[in-house]
């Protein structure tokens, strides 16, 4: 279901046409990373840490080579030495030592599943096996995997060298980390006078809340082939969200020229941030360089788990005040994220758009970073967002509750709208937040009462993501029959070929179906960012619209040529050329591509984006669930979710993107989490174990597209991937709560959780 | 960065760029810049820089006009 109030109709934006890969990937037809097959190829394995925590004092390859059908060999020290090189990936810095250890460790391993040594073989079982063959001497250390005990004084350091360091308004306490730390780094936010903001309260909620790493749970695993040819250059293809970003990566640890590396990607079979860091291309690259051809790796769903990465864990404590008529007064936030094995949580994003959503004067907010002994985490979908959310939509839900006042009603007063600062100061932009709350609010799902019966509850959360623009480059061939071929950089993860090619179409006035679009690797298209950040249909969408402006531009040149005028005298419109002067002639596409090659030969045109306004989006759910007392078991019985997409380039996709967010949101909330034995092992590294939300777990999403057009894309469009798992977490929360009387302040919510917290509260009531 | 600066988190400087203005709160600010910059001068990692309700895109080499005004923020990425 979409709202839209007198917003501006597209022929093709905002239509529905068949995705242009939807036939091959229905059919099997597709290509994905495991269907490479090339002659002579190896397959390679990992040999990965048995331990969360040891220092590798000797590794003896011998016995691995000497099985029948290994080829190679590879360990850290056949990478060539790194240094503590920071490379910028787009959108964000990457230290390459660490990634490169990351890939192989070097000195330490940090996490059980650290990779330790590669082996190539002729097939994947005798790689397998010559695993076992490998000896490790480790000497084992002491570990931590929360935030808390890393942060203990006398805590195991995982970086020896490693002190806190200030990040922007950051002032770490000398007296808690006085010299080396597992701290990484600490940003902070003050603003307005918090004193008096505690002074004004009429209530003040105070809560502590602490959440799990999940994994993003992309069905693909990480899959990569390379080739290292004689002549030096290297060919990866691979699942990723980042063609660009991997032959860097690859580049930088590989320490040969970015030009000599081409990254073929494959159809991703999900991704959703997980997919953008490299874990498999440099291992594979030297076995094929050892061995002169072509090296495949596959992760199984455990080495999936237990070492690529998952998000962060985290301890949050929330302080907010408030007036007894809802106006927020005070905000304070200590955010304290698991960044894994090295630094680089989305801790900083989590304390940004948690406080988006409203008005706040008065703040004092610190994000820390946190290293522990688990998988380096990786990008999930709006990272940070999310778990930022779930603290601070928890606390207000309980503020109104204690004012007496609806929860819409107590974020629509402190609501933020267009120029309120946030808490860096920048101001918002354009945006649809008050919109997207009054969507809520008088929404039949909203104003519904509750199905009948006990214990049954209804909560509400809203959620934000900035979105983000970067750079994407698109050409555009037109085709003798009038068609256009459309080549882009963006790998396809949500239907953004789709989204892509119909923008292209509405400028040029054709029909989605005549757009061929294509996926091209990094030697066939112009540099182009991550497949991520909800930026795609964006900042790609404008590299193709501005492609395809190029074109028309041409057609009216070679329309002028044919009829004797100047392009002046020629306007473009619904996919005709109009001579203005005759006020009757007019030259289709196709009429004009007939007599290209004379009129100054084929019609193509290339450009780049780089936009500064990607237009940040909101969002928001409805939940109502029912709980067992007894068993602690949620059932989710009815859920709308609400997302602003500026413009629904393809309103199926968006919606797409809306129930996908939502269905993580709610496994997240509900039973999603690394389970760590006392030895630091993940004891649930297997679908059966880690407990994802299928079809049979869930009712239909109900999407809401909210349309608030953006000004800084031609048609409106806002990112839109994203921000649909920010509100999940809280809005199960406070459903829960409304269930069964009793606040729940850890995640997962899973029925074990939910039991004890009542048997804990019924036991204090007494 | 409140107490790097004594307590103010706003004020005027002169520049026509944002290097010229990184200058001028180092002058005023020691130890400013380096929260901003790295020796080489650019970015820290982590760190970006918007004006108005704009991301920039050449960090410290964007121009900035008069009535600009220019915030350092935390770098966004997303999944």
């Amino acid at each position: 279901m979409t709202t839209t109030e007198n917003r501006p109709q597209f022929k093709v934006v905002g239509t529905r046409p068949v995705r242009h890969d939807g036939l091959e990937k229905v059919t099997g037809k597709a290509k994905y990373g495991a269907d490479v097959i090339l002659p002579g190829m190896l397959y390679g394995k990992v040999l990965r840490s048995p331990h969360p925590h040891a220092r590798i004092k000797a590794i003896d390859t011998s016995g691995a080579l000497k099985v029948p059908g290994v080829m190679a060999v590879v360990t850290s020290k056949d990478l060539p030495i790194q240094s503590d090189k920071m490379v910028e990936l787009g959108e964000a810095h990457a230290n390459m030592k660490q990634v490169a250890e990351n890939c192989l460790a070097s000195d330490k391993v940090l996490y059980k599943g650290h990779a330790v040594a590669a082996v190539a073989a002729t097939s994947p079982h005798i790689a397998e096996e010559a695993l076992e063959a490998i000896k490790v001497d480790y000497e084992v250390l002491p570990f931590v995997l929360s935030v808390d005990d890393a942060m203990k004084p006398g805590a195991p350091l995982l970086h020896e060298s490693m002190v806190t360091k200030a990040i922007l308004g950051g002032k770490p306490d000398p007296a808690k980390q006085v010299g080396k730390s597992n701290v990484s780094s600490e940003m902070r936010w003050v603003g307005g006078n918090l004193e008096q903001a505690w002074r004004d309260s009429a209530v003040i909620v105070e809560r502590e809340f602490y959440t799990k790493p999940v994994h993003q749970g992309y069905i693909e695993p990480h899959v990569t082939t390379v080739i290292w040819n004689p002549d030096g250059r290297i060919t990866v293809w691979t699942s990723t969200q980042h063609t660009f970003g991997v032959r860097q990566q690859t580049a930088a640890i590989l320490q040969v020229p970015e030009g000599m590396v081409k990254v073929v990607p494959m159809e991703i079979g999900g991704g959703f941030g997980g997919k953008i860091n490299v874990y498999l291309e440099p291992a594979a690259a030297m076995l094929s360089k050892k061995t002169g051809h072509p090296v495949k790796m596959v992760m199984t769903r455990k080495e999936v788990f237990e070492a690529s990465g998952p998000t962060s864990g985290s301890h949050n404590k929330i302080k907010i005040g408030a007036t007894k008529d809802g106006k927020i007064t005070g905000w304070q936030a200590w955010f304290a994220f698991e960044a894994g094995a090295y630094p680089g949580s989305p801790v900083a994003m989590g304390a940004m758009c948690s406080s988006a959503p409203y008005v706040i004067e008065n703040f004092d907010i610190s994000a820390l970073d946190i290293v522990v002994n688990k998988p380096k985490v990786a990008a999930y979908r709006a990272p940070g967002s999310p778990i930022g959310a779930y603290a601070i939509e928890s606390v207000l839900d309980e503020i109104a509750e204690k004012l007496g006042m609806d929860p819409m009603d107590f974020r629509l007063k402190n609501a933020s709208k267009e120029g309120t600062r946030q808490i860096t100061g920048a101001p918002l932009g354009k945006i649809g937040n008050t919109e997207v709350m009054t969507q809520v609010k008088n929404h039949p799902h909203y104003k519904s009462p509750l199905p009948p019966g006990k214990n049954i509850g209804r909560g509400v959360a809203m959620g934000y993501w900035f979105n983000i623009g970067m750079q994407s480059s698109a050409v555009i061939n037109v085709n003798p029959d009038g068609t256009i071929s459309l080549v882009t950089g963006s790998v396809d993860i949500g239907g953004t070929r789709a989204a892509v090619a119909m923008q292209a179409a509405e400028i040029l006035g054709i029909r989605a179906e005549d757009v061929i679009p294509t996926v091209a690797d990094t030697d066939s298209i112009g540099w182009t960012g991550v497949t991520g950040g909800s930026r795609t249909a964006f900042s790609t969408g404008i590299a193709a619209i501005n492609a395809a402006e190029e074109v028309k531009r041409q057609l009216i040149a070679r329309a002028a040529l044919m009829w004797e005028v100047k392009p002046e005298d020629v306007e473009f419109k619904d996919g005709l050329c109009i001579n203005k002067k005759s006020g009757k002639d007019t030259l289709s596409i196709k009429q004009i591509v007939a007599k290209m090659m004379m009129t100054g030969g084929y019609i193509t045109a290339s450009a780049t984006s780089n936009p500064k306004m990607p237009g940040a989006a909101f969002g928001a759910m409805i939940v109502d669930v029912k709980v067992d007392p007894e068993t602690g078991k949620v059932d989710v019985l009815r859920v709308t979710a609400f997302q602003d997409a500026g413009k629904a380039a393809h309103p199926s996709y968006v919606e797409g993107q809306i129930q996908g967010g939502g269905v993580q949101g709610i496994g997240w909330a509900l039973n999603e989490e690394y389970y760590h034995t006392k030895d630091g092992v993940m004891a649930n590294s297997s679908w059966l174990d880690y407990r994802m939300p299928t079809t049979l777990d869930l009712p239909m999403i109900d999407p809401v597209i909210v349309e608030v057009p953006n000004p800084g894309h031609p048609f409106g469009l806002r990112g839109v991937g994203e921000v649909g798992i920010c509100a999940p977490m809280a809005a199960v929360r406070n459903a829960v709560y409304r269930a069964t009387g009793t606040r729940m302040y850890q995640l997962p919510m899973n029925p074990g959780v939910i039991v004890s917290a009542m048997a804990a509260q019924k036991a204090a009531k007494k | 960065m409140r107490h790097i600066t004594g307590g103010v988190d706003k004020l005027r400087v002169e520049g026509t760029t944002i290097r010229q203005v990184l200058e001028q709160l180092e002058s005023r600010f020691p130890g400013f810049k380096e929260r901003i910059v790295d020796e080489e001068g650019s970015l820290q990692p982590g760190v970006a820089i918007a004006i108005g309700n704009e991301l920039t895109v050449l960090g410290v080499l964007t121009p900035v006009q008069e009535s600009d005004e220019v915030h350092f923020i935390p770098a966004i990425g997303g999944g």
